[in-house]
Formats: C-alpha cells, structure tokens, sequence
C-alpha cells in the first residue's frame, strides 16, 4: 500500500482529471445544446404545425342534429312524433373485459345475433373511446334492470336518442310513409353536412316528399374533449333549427271510417276536398305497421311483408293502376256533350248488344246476362249514366274515337300523374292511337275503341286520379292537384290551379243528374246506398275485369277463383248542392261494384258529420 | 451528526478561526443548495399543474423532498473515509439483493424490479446507482491514475455484473445509467481515449448483433416508434406524437400555468412523470424550458467545480461521475420526450413525480456535499 501512494503523483493525476472535466463540461454543453436546439425546432419554428394539431385535438367540431318535424291531420291529430328511444352503447376502453360483459348484458336482457353482428362490425371500425350501440329500444323494464346493475358494468352506457313513432301505425301507413335508416345509396346523395348526426331519412310517402321542410337544419358546437373524447365544455353553438311541422289535409275520422269500411278486403280509398284539392283519406289496404322501419326492421318481418301475395308495401292508392269500368261513364258523357255529337235528350237504340257496322263481335251490355235485353229500346244519358248502360257509350265511343276520346279525357287527368304530394305515383294509361304506336309498336283497331268506351281494355286508372277527375266535375270543371299538404308551421298552403275542363252548366247538370240517379233513382245501380241518407249524393258504380272473358263465355261470380274475380269500383261525391267531398274506391276482386259503394257512404257520411259538428257554433 | 461534533475540536481551529460559517459546520455547499431548491421549487410548481391541479401529489412530493433533503445532509456528514471504507460492501449488498430480485422478486407489468421485505418495497437496482459509482471508484482510487488495462478490466467487471443482472429484470433504461456512472468513473479516471474510441467502435459493431439477439420485441419497437410515431399513431406512437405536439404548442410564451391543452386534457401520457417536461414546455414555452435548463447547468457546472476542487482521487472520481450521471437523467428525460431517443424509463431528475430517484439523486448529492466540504478540511 505505501508504495503504490507513493507512485501515485496527485498533480499530474489532477491536471489529467481537469482537463477531463473541460471536454466532459463541452460535451454537456454540445448535448444540451442539441436537446435546446430541438425545443427550439418544436417550440419556435414548427410552433404553427403544432398549434394547430393541439386546437384539433383539443376542440371537436359536434353536430346536433335537429329535431324532424312533427306532422298532423287536419284537426290537429298527431300522426307522426319523435319520441325518446334508448339504446345501449358500449365503449370499449372502459371495458375491462368485453366478453364477459357481453355475457352478463345478455343474461340480463336480449340481445339478438343480430345486434351482436352489427355491433362487433361497428366495433371494428371505433375508436376506443367512441360508444358502439349494441342494442336499440330499450323498454322501460330493461332500462330499471340496467340502471339497478350499472355499478357492475363500467363502461356500459345507456342513452336516448329521438326516433320518428306513429301513433296510427298502420292505419296511415301509406298516407304518411314511413322514415328509415339512411343507407348507403342514400348517404351519397344526401347532403353530408345537412344530415351529420342525423341518423334516418324519409323513404317513402310524405316522409319523402317532404323530407327537406321536415328535416331542419342542422346545428354545430364546438367542444373541448379530453383523450377520452369525453366532452368538458361548450365552446360556441349553433342551435339546430327544428324541422318544420307539417299538418295535412287528411281528416283521422274519415281515413278511420275508410279503413274500417274496407276491413281485411284489399283496395284503396281516396278522398278529396274539392274546393282545395285536399286529400281527406288515402288508404290502401293491406297496411302495415311502420314504426317497423323506423330502426331497421328485422329480416324476418321484412321478407313477410314483401313476399306476401296481398303486397302491403304497395300502395294502391297511387301506385295501382285499375280498368277504371264504368266509373269512366261520367267522363265520358260530357265529352259526348261537350262535343256537340249528342245532347242531354238525345237517344241510342238498347237491343243489350253493340256491334260494329260491318263487324261481326258482339260488344254486350252487361245487363243482357241478368235480362236477356237491353236497358231500355231507347237510352238516354241519365238513363246510360243511372243504370250504366254499356251499348249507350260503345256507341259514343266509335263516334268519338279513341284519339278525340283521349284529348278529352286528359283533360280531367288521365293517363298522366295528378301531382299529388307524395311519392311513387304511377301515371296510369289514356290509350291513344299514338299511344300504341309507340307502346306496343301496333296499329290501333277499331274494336278496342269501343272497350275504352266503358273504361276497359288499356285504359288503367290509379285511384287518385277517379277521384281528382271525380272532384273536377263536382266542381264542375274547376281543377285542383290534389294536395295532402295543407300547412306548414300553421301557414296555410295553396294547392295549385290547373287548366280546367270547359263546359257549358246544362251540360254539367246533366251529368250530375244522371250521377244523383246512380244513388237516388229506382233503377240506379246503387240505389241502396240511398236508404237513410240525410244529403244527396253523386256516384258512379264500376267493375272491372280481371280476367279476359272469352267471347261468348258469361262470367259466373261464384264460379271464379276469388283472386280473379272483378275488381269492385265506386266514385261519388256529395252533397250535390254544394259538394265538399269526392271519393274514389277500389276494392280489389270484390266482385262488383256494390263492394266498394257502401265505403263511400260510410267515408261520406263520417266527413259530413264531421263538417257539420265542426260548423256547429260553440 | 453527533459524530461530527466531536469531531470539530481536533481537525480545524484554524479552519474554525477563517470561516466559522454554520454552512461548513453542517457541510453543506451553499449554492449547490440554493440550486437544488430553486429546481425542486420550480419541478412542485410544475407537478401541481402536471398533476391536474392536485395538491395531494404536491404534498406528497413534497414529503419525498423533505426526506430527501434531510437524507442529502445526512449523507454530506459522512467522511469520505467512511465512503471508501463502505463502498465494497454497498455493493456486494446491492449484487446479492438483484440475485435476490430473481428468485425471490415482485414484478409489474411483465418486469420483477422490486424486493419486498416486511411489507416495505423497494428497488435494489436504485441502490446500485449509487453503489457502483462507488465501487468503482473505490477501486480505481488508489491506484495509478491513468489506470492500467488490468484495472479498467477490473472496473468494467464491477459495473458490469450490476448492470446485466439489472438488463435481465428487465430495465433498459436503470442497466444503462448505471453502466454508465461506472463508465463515467473511468472517464474521469483519464483512461486512454483509445479505449473511448474503442469501445465506441465496439458499441457501433454490436448495434447490429444486438438488435438481432440481445433487444426484447418492446424495446426495438420503443427504437423503430421513435423514428416514426406515425406509425402506430394510436398505440406506442401515440406518447411521443402527443408529447411532440404539447411541446410544440407551448411556442416561446407557453400557454400559461395550469392552461396546457395537452396535459390538462389527458392528451399527453404520465404527465406528471416521465413526460413532465412536456407539460412544463406546453405552459411554460421555451422560456420556462430555458429556466429548466439554466437551473440543470450551473447544477452541474458546480458540480464539476466540486470535482475539481477535490483532494483525493475517490472525491474527484465521485463527483466527476455523479455530475455526468446527473446529466444523462437530464439529457436522456429531455431527449426521449421531444422525440429524439427511444422512450425509456428515465425520470426528468427532482421534477418527476417518484419517490425513489428523488431519494437516490439527493444521496448522490449529499455525496458532492461531503466532497465539496471535505477539501476545506483538508486545505491547511
């Protein structure tokens, strides 16, 4: 030990230690040097790109999708609302173990395989802080179970959300439409701003149409969120603007009583208030119930109402397109008059049959089969509209021809859209010489002048377009669109004049007369509706073949398949003075007419009285 | 403290006679004081924001520091002697307890670094930080200094075993600060700089191997995730990514105490840890980093100044290595946060919320302490 001290020279050992530490203090300052000269990098020269990625992590821009706007029949009965809807959400990283929680949630309430399939897709695709809905509509008991087990499922949350309810469900199921999921064809389209964080779409029906007034506008805030997305405080907003409420003019009590009076028989109703084009009643039966849709409707009820043969999902009110039958006669007879071929009194010779000169078909009159002759030897309009007498406007029809017959009939509607405000409506056929031509690519024949006379052959008619042309001559000429839309937000909305059918007034008298006489004459065709009436009705009955009926076969009710049985058709409107309501129906393989004419009665009467306790003073 | 007092009468009078001050008497070096207070003021300060405003973590620091504080003094009573005299066994203690730690050690998340006994936890590889310095230059004190190849074999060997015991827990991050104190030792010590250039040579030869072999999946991800937080912006990536981007928004004036977007917002991870120095410089801006960095600086300016002042060799020794080893806590810390090493479990030194290193870097301290009073006695 001593020796080895005495070798160590402390001097040199301290100049070599000093000189150490001059290169250890200028590496430290070298390295300090760098680690500030990335600050300053950081801090100075990217000091833009950083504030900005720490404002866009800090602030998230929020939608808050505006309430849809709530829609009323035309007394102020809600038709459709939003109502809170809870669905249960998970956010995964407050989820300590996702199965198991999976497994207590569904012994604790439902959870279909669906929902689970749909959630785990959603799952793959979030963030870890963003809730993923697992389940949708929680009822009231699912809610109490999950708030009493909440302390045992962090990370479970449960929230309300506005969803569209019709509280008629079904019974205005195609009056109103319906709203839906939006999907992925519709998200292109939609406009992405307007509808972030709205989650439904109208898709069919008034919904639709009225999408953009019902819809509102949507509003913004801006939040400060921490990493957990979990928002802090609102920084700025922009209130959303509430959709507009829309009342229409469907009346609950006349729908009620057209959907009661039609009961589980397939058809339509439509109803209109002709001094406003008003639609009072649009039913097509069956229905269906369509808070199904509102959140996505399962496989297995959607696959029941597609494939099934009666098709709910179709509306027939405006989408169904009949032979309007003889419904047409009224029509018919005032271009007869109106074009100077024929007058009020003048006659056509009624053997029951009508053939063509130099033709050897027999056109029958359908009363040969139950009299073995015509109406009458000789028939006039009132007689021909009152009894619907065919061979009366076979023969009009040939003097018209289909071209002339066509014009005229156009006028009142036929064969293109009515324009009323709602969706899919199908415009229905007016068979015209050119029509076929470009159609079918043939040349019109005479003989099927004569079935267009009495409204068969290729003449089809939606029932919307019966009733607007029924409530054209209940005004006697004057012509609305007809309009479900009556106000928005309480402001009263016109519905649109159109071009109106001239006619001169003795010529519509005689129109009316013969259709007072389809209800009020002896010989009327639906002179049982007249029993116990309290106002005077105008009508026109109609039938319309389903099958063709070969020539010389006589076509035998019970005899038939009752899906090939006719088509049962009705149009009237009432009072006669004064009328204030038209109606068309359809009541599909009914049979006949006299299936369908009792719903008018039972639609007018309900409106009648309606108007009548309305008018009644205090 | 007893000790010293009875001491006094027999080592100076004249020491006594010049400068009476009670500083002495106490050994403490005054304005190595003065600093660590005003550092550990400022890092409570910081921590209280960090925190999310909570003065239970202040309070609780503050405890740590108390005990520091009084440890540090306590240590600076210590002769050097006793120092020397002890190290060896220091360090055959500390060894024994990391083999302990593998049979008989407490783990968390997938590392065993602790050994409990009696319900009281604690790290033996944080003994080591001071022991191995220790030990080193325990052994290389006495001898010729520059010291022969046998003696830096010898002192590799003491730094060495520590070191991969701790590599093996595993603790990247401790095996390399406590490899390098030794290192340091060495440095201090005037060993050739053809064993510097060597063993660079070396350390950049093997980068490749020791990827290959040596490096766990986690920690070559730490490497690859810091050349490219991009990469894995929702995972590993996400720490440096937001610790970049609180840094960067603090700009030159900083947002403000308390008004750190980043770390009020749990934007940025282990805030009031490791990454703290990104909440200072998201409120505080390059200002209040240049504060940070002007306070390490003269730290350790006085504590080379220590050093060179030393009398003995060990005094040199030690406090050649506790200042540099003080610097890599700084240089590694601030480095891994602005993205420019691998992220390893270094603390940002007497900042960081933790007990531990708080208690061990003001032992290393008290240590300067006892050197930087020791040569006064010594001086006659």
């Amino acid at each position: 030990m001593q020796q080895k001290i005495a070798l160590k020279d402390q001097n040199l050992e301290s100049r070599i230690y000093s000189a150490r530490t001059v290169t250890a203090i200028v590496i430290v300052l070298a390295l300090l040097g760098v680690v500030l000269g990335r600050y300053y990098s950081l801090q100075i020269e990217q000091y833009e790109t950083y504030r900005t990625q720490s404002e866009r992590n800090r602030v998230q821009l929020q939608p808050l999708p505006p309430k849809r706007g709530l829609i009323y029949d035309r007394n102020g009965v809600l038709l459709a609302d939003n109502r809170p809807s809870f669905l249960l959400s998970i956010v995964r990283e407050r989820v300590a173990d996702l199965d198991a929680t999976l497994a207590e949630l569904q012994s604790l309430l439902e959870i279909s395989e669906q929902d689970l399939k749909r959630f785990n897709k959603k799952l793959a695709r979030s963030r870890p802080y963003e809730a993923v809905p697992l389940r949708f509509r929680l009822n009231e008991e699912e809610r109490a179970t999950l708030a009493v087990n909440r302390h045992r499922l962090p990370g479970v949350v449960v929230d309300a959300q506005l969803l569209r309810h019709y509280p008629h469900g079904e019974l205005f199921s195609h009056a109103l439409g319906y709203v839906g999921r939006i999907n992925e064809r519709e998200a292109q389209v939609l406009d992405e701003t307007d509808y972030r964080g709205t989650f439904h779409v109208g898709k069919v029906g008034v919904e639709k149409y009225y999408e953009d007034v019902l819809h509102g506008t949507v509003g913004y805030q801006n939040v400060e969120s921490n990493a957990h997305g979990r928002v802090l405080r609102v920084l700025e907003r922009f209130s959303p603007e509430p959709g507009a409420n829309l009342t229409l003019h469907l009346d609950y009590a006349v729908q009620k009583a057209a959907r009661d009076a039609l009961g589980d028989q397939r058809g339509a109703v439509v109803a209109i208030d002709p001094h406003t084009g008003g639609v009072l009643a649009l039913v097509s039966t069956p229905g269906f119930d369509t808070n199904l849709f509102v959140n996505g409707i399962s496989t297995a009820d959607y696959s029941a109402l597609r494939d099934s043969l009666d098709v709910p999902l179709f509306n027939r009110a405006v989408q169904g397109s009949y032979p309007p039958g003889s419904t047409v006669k009224p029509f018919m007879g005032m271009a007869g008059l109106e074009s100077g071929l024929m007058t009020p009194q003048s006659t056509v010779p009624d053997p029951g049959w009508y053939k063509l000169p130099g033709a050897s078909r027999l056109y029958r009159d359908w009363i040969l089969r139950i009299r073995g002759t015509g109406h009458a030897p000789q028939v006039d309009l009132k007689m021909a509209i009152a009894e619907s007498c065919d061979v009366y406007f076979y023969d009009l029809a040939r003097r018209l021809t289909i071209d002339r017959m066509h014009d005229y009939m156009a006028e009142y509607g036929f064969g293109d859209r009515t324009g009323v405000d709602t969706t899919n409506e199908r415009r229905g056929v007016m068979p015209s010489t050119q029509w076929k031509r470009s159609a079918m690519g043939q040349p019109w024949y005479p003989g099927e002048t004569i079935s267009a006379g009495i409204g068969q052959g290729y003449w089809l008619a939606t029932p919307m377009q019966l009733a607007a042309a029924t409530s054209v001559v209940a005004l006697r000429g004057e012509r609305r669109a007809p309009r479900l839309l009556k106000a928005i937000n309480g402001e009263e909305q016109q519905a649109p004049l159109l071009k109106p059918v001239e006619g001169t007034p003795e010529h519509w008298d005689a129109i009316f007369d013969g259709m007072r006489e389809v209800v009020h004459g002896e010989r009327g065709t639906a002179d049982y509706l007249s029993q116990g009436i309290a106002y005077e009705m105008a009508g026109k009955t109609g039938t319309a073949q389903v099958i063709n009926i070969p020539q010389g076969e006589v076509y035998n009710e019970e005899e038939v398949a009752e899906r090939h049985r006719h088509h049962g058709l009705f149009i009237a409107f009432a009072p006669l003075d004064a009328p204030s309501i038209a109606v068309a129906i359809i009541v599909e393989n009914g049979g006949g007419s006299s299936a369908a004419a009792p719903i008018a009665r039972a639609v007018i009467d309900t409106w009648l009285q309606g108007e009548t306790v309305a008018r009644v003073p205090g | 403290m007893g000790d010293y007092v009875r001491q006094m009468p027999n080592q100076g009078s004249q020491d006594m006679a010049r400068t009476p001050g009670i500083a002495m008497r106490l050994h403490i070096d005054v304005p190595l004081l003065l600093l660590l207070l005003a550092l550990t003021a400022y890092g409570l300060f910081v921590l209280y924001s960090a925190s999310g405003q909570s003065m239970d973590a202040v309070v609780r620091q503050g405890r740590y520091f108390l005990l520091a504080y009084v440890g540090m003094i306590a240590a600076a009573q210590i002769s050097l002697q006793s120092y020397a005299r002890w190290s060896p066994w220091l360090y055959l203690a500390g060894v024994g307890m990391l083999v302990a730690v593998i049979f008989a050690g407490v783990g968390a998340k997938g590392a065993q670094r602790w050994l409990e006994v009696g319900g009281f936890r604690f790290q033996p590889s944080e003994i080591m930080k001071l022991g191995v310095p220790l030990a080193v230059a325990w052994f290389l004190a006495d001898r010729t200094l520059p010291p022969r190849f046998v003696f830096v074999l010898g002192a590799l060997v003491i730094l060495g075993v520590p070191a991969a015991l701790i590599l093996q827990q595993p603790d990247l991050g401790t095996a390399l600060l406590i490899a390098a104190s030794g290192l340091f030792v060495l440095f201090v010590a005037g060993i050739g700089w053809r064993y510097i250039f060597g063993a660079v040579v070396l350390a950049i030869a093997s980068a490749w191997p020791a990827w290959l072999f040596v490096l766990k999946d986690y920690q070559k991800q730490r490497i690859l995730t810091m050349l490219n937080p991009q990469s894995d912006k929702l995972g590993a990536g996400w720490n440096i990514i937001q610790s970049k981007t609180a840094i960067g928004s603090g700009g030159w004036e900083g947002k403000g105490w308390m008004q750190g977007t980043q770390s009020q917002l749990d934007f940025l991870p282990e805030s009031h840890t490791d990454f703290i120095i990104a909440v200072l410089a998201e409120e505080q801006g390059l200002r209040g980093v240049l504060v940070l960095l002007s306070l390490y600086l003269l730290i350790l300016l006085r504590g080379f100044w220590i050093g060179v002042q030393a009398q003995t060799s060990f005094g040199r020794l030690m406090a050649g290595s506790l200042t540099l080893t003080f610097f890599v806590y700084i240089f590694v810390n601030m480095g891994m946060v602005a993205g420019l090493l691998p992220v390893v479990g270094v603390p940002l030194p007497l900042v960081s919320a933790g007990g531990t290193s708080i208690v061990t870097l003001m032992g290393g301290f008290g240590i300067l302490m006892a050197i930087s009073t020791e040569q006064r006695r010594v001086t006659r």
